[in-house]
């Protein structure tokens, strides 16, 4: 049993990833788009499916990847996930410079914007903040609740933009990767409140 | 009495987006209720309205080969009266071409009715949305740049009403 539930764990995973941006490949709009304005689409399917997997990691849940080695992994996704946006956001920015400064001064007429543009402060600041977490003498715990706040604006501003956007991503599989992205962040926020509260209570942190 | 059908993404986009509000103010004043001709207010701007715009594109039949249909009115604020022979130009992304694409830009003159009626290619999904943008920017009266949203990107016509004040 236990030798076929982790393969199991990462195919399901690999797919719920994989099959939106397969179903997008497919898309006939592409063919009347330049190959930057692709890239950049692509780029923020990535970074969306880097929002499901960071939690996982972090939590340790990924079978092989345990919370201490997840967390290192945590770290380069992270830096992953911080350079699939700029790549989404210069991308588009090169495509049609108008549209892009609209969005970034969120003066845009478009109602996914301010989201995207949201989470992607929220990124850049929590990439800044485990850069100089350490220089800036962060306890820990001040760490926890920046990142795990920046992180539901994260977590909130990825999945309603790309649930709004009307473009090359088919719907069904976009609605399912962004449950699953808001459900696996609730899953592991509360997973680390509980574990938090229970040890400074000096309780177990086991469950009942 | 007005009932204006709201689609999920301006439900959602009601909250915060001056979109909506441009949208409906026009659709409102514009269609809704000619009963209050008499203080017909000026069509404001949309946000985004001017991106990718060409000034004086040319007066053309049609953009590209055409196969959907962009049209609208033009009045003047205050009394509505139908302003005819106006120059309203038109653009969008479309199959033939990007919008900052000269061959996706057009322009077309007002009927006596100060309708206007150019067809084009068909509008596709671009930065999220289907859109297209329309400019009346002649100089007798104030500039004015809408960005009309399509319900549905299968559409085959989109429609944007100008009302416009002296400049």
């Amino acid at each position: 049993m236990r030798s076929a539930k982790a393969p199991l764990i990462w195919a399901a995973l690999a797919a719920v990833i994989c099959v939106p941006i397969a179903f997008a490949a497919a898309s006939p709009l592409l063919e009347w788009r330049g190959p930057l304005y692709m890239l950049a689409g692509f780029a923020g399917m990535i970074a969306l499916g880097l929002t499901l997997v960071q939690p996982l990691l972090i939590a340790g849940y990924l079978p092989g990847l345990p919370a201490f080695r997840g967390r290192r992994v945590h770290h380069w996704t992270g830096g992953a996930l911080l350079l699939a946006v700029v790549v989404h956001v210069g991308g588009l920015w090169i495509t049609s410079p108008p549209d892009m400064i609209d969005a970034l001064t969120y003066t845009s007429p478009t109602p996914f914007s301010p989201f995207g543009v949201t989470a992607m402060w929220a990124i850049f600041a929590v990439a800044l903040l485990a850069a100089l977490r350490r220089r800036l003498g962060m306890r820990p715990r001040t760490w926890r609740i920046a990142h795990m706040s920046l992180a539901v604006l994260i977590v909130a501003g990825v999945t309603v933009h790309a649930m709004l956007v009307e473009g090359t991503m088919e719907t069904i599989s976009k609605a399912a990767l962004c449950a699953l992205v808001i459900g696996v962040a609730i899953k592991v926020m509360a997973d680390v409140l509980w574990r938090k509260r229970a040890t400074s209570r000096g309780d177990s942190p086991a469950r009942q | 009495m007005n009932t204006v059908a709201l689609s999920r993404r301006s439900l959602i986009a009601a909250g915060g987006s001056v979109l909506a509000a441009g949208v409906l103010a026009t659709g409102v004043s514009g269609l809704l209720l000619p009963a209050r001709a008499q203080g017909l207010a000026p069509t404001e701007s949309m946000s985004g309205g001017s991106n990718n715009y060409r000034k004086g594109a040319p007066i053309v039949e049609r953009i590209g080969k055409g196969g959907f249909w962009m049209s609208g009115t033009v009045r003047r604020a205050g009394d509505g009266a139908p302003l005819a022979g106006q120059r309203i130009q038109i653009w969008a992304h479309t199959p033939e071409g990007q919008e900052h694409e000269p061959q996706s830009h057009g322009a077309t003159l007002t009927d006596k009715d100060g309708k206007f009626r150019l067809e084009m290619p068909q509008i596709i999904p671009i930065f999220g949305q289907p859109h297209g943008h329309l400019a009346y920017d002649s100089g007798e009266f104030k500039t004015v740049f809408l960005r009309p949203i399509m319900r549905s990107a299968k559409e085959k016509s989109l429609e944007a009403h100008f009302v416009l004040q002296p400049a």
